[in-house]
């Protein structure tokens, strides 16, 4: 610790290649860190307590397959059901489709059910009542309306594609949801009625959202509603409204392989970074070393001077990169990009991403010094006084 | 008069350490590069290989990938008598499939995973130019027999020959194993079209007809009378087109992939900077000599300029080296238009280790740049005299 003005004038000695080493890592270290917070929130976002309470029964191939409305009354009955209502994805386009302003989540409810199960989002009761009554309304998710400009009263035509229907739908409430999903819903029943009693899909949906007593039910009451349908022609599976919205991520690829692969390269690149820059100090200074240990400074005092050095240069970078990395991840989480995928708004640099950047660094900063501090502090007295340089 | 770059090499072989480290760090930003572009190359291959110019592919008007499109048998005997499209003993070839999503254990995921299943009639298959059976046979009409790709067989251990699926009303078994080339084919299951229709209550409900023009000049008017008719309803495109389309699945991971590696090159660079850097210190005597010898500022410039090049050209080749072995691994992709899993091959094609190579140049010569001009700006005397 004496040593700790000796270690920072020699880390600020060499301005210039102090400035880019330290640049160099906190580049680096702002992938890094912008990696680790995707992967935070995607695969430890903690679930908010209405989300806990949720989960999604859906046919065991995928969302795309339907599975008959009457299981809705057999869920019901079961234990530890608060509520249910249907959740269809309606698909279609929406104006121009090549647009991907245009594409947003547009699902058939049950609007009496809806505010039930979401019980987070916030709607005035007018709303929620208009919702109830008019057949052909539909909400709208606030920062979607206004990013397309939706008011209430304006008609929203759909063409149909999965559904082989037209909706004209009248924008009848607006409503606030915590995790800001762009998102559409109106009434199953007036889909119902523009399919037709001829049409295969009337008595078929999507998926069921299922609103458990108690977030410990949501285990047991998954296994239940499985169980019960898993020899019928439309075998279910549910999970917890959090793992529903993993397999969608997951499906992407390997994205977890994905990350750390790219993580494993970035850190590896900073080792190298490091090394390189703290043996080339070392390099030049072994005259110096020599007059070190002549005034008396211990092999490990040398030690201790190299290897901070190298610390306060990856800890610089590191704090540096953990910067950049909080100003990416505002951007990324505000890209439009982030409504496809709900866990992309909670990005963000939090303390523990911070502090494991930071350890990181750190750690990077002793290991990648650990060479040239170790041959500094064994050179003999002689040996480095007569080196040339 | 050019310094010649035997001393530049030279200068790289004795300061070997920091050598290898610049040139490897530049090494790792090139092969996650590569490495990305070699995902999205192979993911492109497999899709644009799948289309033959000449065929279109139509959809219910509104959707935009066969999973989500509705076509009724009554669309498909209207559409069969349209002109322009080319016949085959005397039967328009124009084929009507079914194509929906089914679960397959995998050992990759523990909840299997979805691959297409297209119910198809032997005319469709006939359509597929590039298509041949592997092993085995073809499946018969009204059984429940189906035909896997390639792909799927290697990739899936209950998909072997011989094996049964469960999935629709019962088992099926796999009497064939078929190759499509480099095509999406690989990456799906085909069936008898009235068998699968059947067992998933969609004998009106189908997905799309691929129907195969005369020739190349009679395309845009068969799509124009197709998308015109509104008694049809349908979309209609060249399978060329819907299949480019597609590959925006893998758009995201080529977009994270690149801003990765160009975040990786501006760090990559700067270390490369700081190299030049101490090698213009150190060889400040040097430069002094050089200049004395007569050699003019504009060529130690170049020298200097051309070592960090050099430097980042080696970390390049390096890293080129370095993705050579993911060359044609197999890996799999969800879409979210297939709603189904695509398996395609890493390519690390000339072209990409081109492209890999050209950016660690970009990358030397950037770092390279202000060191260079370092050198060259320094006084004769100053640096003579500099220990």
């Amino acid at each position: 610790m004496r040593y700790l003005g000796l270690i920072f004038k020699n880390s600020v000695r060499n301005r210039r290649r102090s400035l880019l080493t330290v640049a160099s890592i906190a580049v680096s270290l702002c992938i890094l860190g912008l990696l680790i917070a995707m992967y935070q929130a995607m695969f430890f976002g903690e679930a908010t307590p209405a989300q806990a309470l949720r989960l999604v029964t859906r046919h065991r191939v995928s969302m795309t397959q339907p599975i008959p409305i009457y299981y809705r009354d057999k869920i019901r009955q079961l234990p530890g059901v608060r509520d249910l209502m249907t959740w269809q994805w309606f698909g279609g386009t929406y104006k121009d489709a090549r647009d991907p302003n245009n594409m947003f989540a547009r699902f058939a409810t049950d609007p009496d059910h809806f505010f039930n199960v979401y019980n987070e989002f916030q709607i005035p009761e007018d709303q929620k009542r208009a919702f109830l009554r008019e057949r052909t309304g539909c909400i709208v998710e606030r920062s979607l309306a206004t990013k397309l400009n939706f008011k209430i009263g304006d008609t929203i035509h759909l063409i149909g594609d999965i559904f082989p229907v037209n909706l004209d739908l009248k924008v009848v409430g607006i409503y606030d949801d915590p995790d800001k999903m762009a998102a559409l819903y109106f009434s199953r029943e007036y889909l119902r009625e523009a399919l037709g009693s001829s049409s295969a899909q009337q008595d078929m949906v999507g998926a069921f959202l299922i609103q458990a007593d108690t977030p410990a039910d949501v285990p047991r009451l998954a296994a239940a509603v499985d169980d019960m349908f898993s020899t019928s022609p439309f075998p279910t599976r549910s999970e917890s409204e959090k793992a529903f919205q993993l397999s969608f991520i997951s499906f992407l690829g390997n994205l977890r392989l994905f990350i750390m692969a790219i993580c494993g390269a970035v850190t590896f690149t900073i080792l190298l970074v490091s090394a390189n820059t703290i043996s080339m100090s070392v390099r030049e200074r072994i005259r110096e070393v020599g007059i070190l240990k002549t005034l008396g400074f211990t092999p490990g005092a040398i030690l201790g001077i190299v290897l901070g050095e190298s610390a306060i240069i990856c800890l610089a970078g590191g704090a540096l990169g953990c910067l950049l990395a909080a100003g990416l991840c505002a951007a990324v989480s505000h890209s439009p990009g982030a409504d496809m995928m709900p866990a992309m708004h909670n990005l963000a640099v939090t303390p523990p991403v911070a502090l494991v950047c930071l350890a990181g660094a750190l750690l990077i900063g002793l290991v990648s010094s650990f060479v040239p501090a170790w041959s500094a502090s064994r050179t003999s007295i002689l040996d480095s006084l007569r080196y040339a340089g | 008069m050019a310094i010649p770059v035997s001393y530049n090499l030279r200068n790289l072989v004795v300061r070997k350490t920091t050598t290898i480290m610049t040139a490897l760090g530049i090494t790792l930003t090139v092969a996650v590069l590569l490495s990305v572009l070699a995902l999205v190359n192979g993911l492109q291959t497999a899709f644009q290989s799948s289309g033959n110019p000449l065929q279109i592919l139509v959809m219910r008007k509104g959707s935009n990938a066969e999973l989500s499109s509705a076509i009724t048998r009554e669309v498909y005997q209207d559409l069969k008598s349209m002109p322009g499209i080319a016949r085959d003993g005397g039967q328009p070839m124009a084929s009507l499939e079914m194509v929906t999503v089914i679960n397959l254990p995998s050992v990759d995921s523990p909840e299997g995973m979805n691959v297409t299943l297209r119910g198809i009639l032997p005319l469709g298959i006939k359509m597929r130019d590039g298509l041949k059976l592997q092993d085995g046979r073809w499946f018969q009409a009204g059984q429940r027999e189906v035909v896997v790709g390639k792909s799927i067989a290697r990739r899936y251990p209950g998909a072997h020959l011989g094996n049964k699926l469960r999935f629709g009303r019962g088992d099926w078994e796999i009497v064939g194993v078929m190759d499509g080339g480099q095509s999406s084919v690989n990456s799906e299951i085909f069936g008898d079209l009235n068998q699968t229709s059947s067992d998933f209550n969609r004998a009106d409900g189908l997905s799309s007809i691929l129907v195969r023009a005369t020739d190349a000049a009679t395309i845009p008017a068969l799509i124009n009378s197709m998308n015109d008719d509104r008694r049809l309803g349908v979309v209609a495109q060249t399978e060329k087109e819907y299949y480019d389309s597609q590959t925006s699945s893998g758009a995201v991971l080529q977009y994270l992939g690149i801003f990765i590696s160009v975040i990786m090159a501006v760090g990559s660079s700067f270390a490369a900077m700081n190299t030049m850097y101490a090698a213009v210190a150190r060889r400040a005597r040097e430069i002094g000599t050089l200049r004395v010898l007569g050699f003019s500022r504009g060529s130690i410039l170049t020298s200097f300029l051309l070592e960090s090049v050099l430097l980042s050209v080696l970390g390049g080749l390096l890293g080129c080296v370095l993705v050579l072995p993911l060359n044609n691994i197999t890996t799999g992709i969800g879409s979210f238009v297939t709603f189904s899993e695509i398996s395609f091959n890493f390519r690390v094609s000339p072209q990409i280790m081109a492209a890999g190579v050209a950016f660690a140049l970009v990358m030397g010569a950037l770092g390279g740049l202000f060191p260079a001009r370092n050198a060259a700006k320094k006084e004769i005397l100053n640096a003579l005299r500099d220990v």
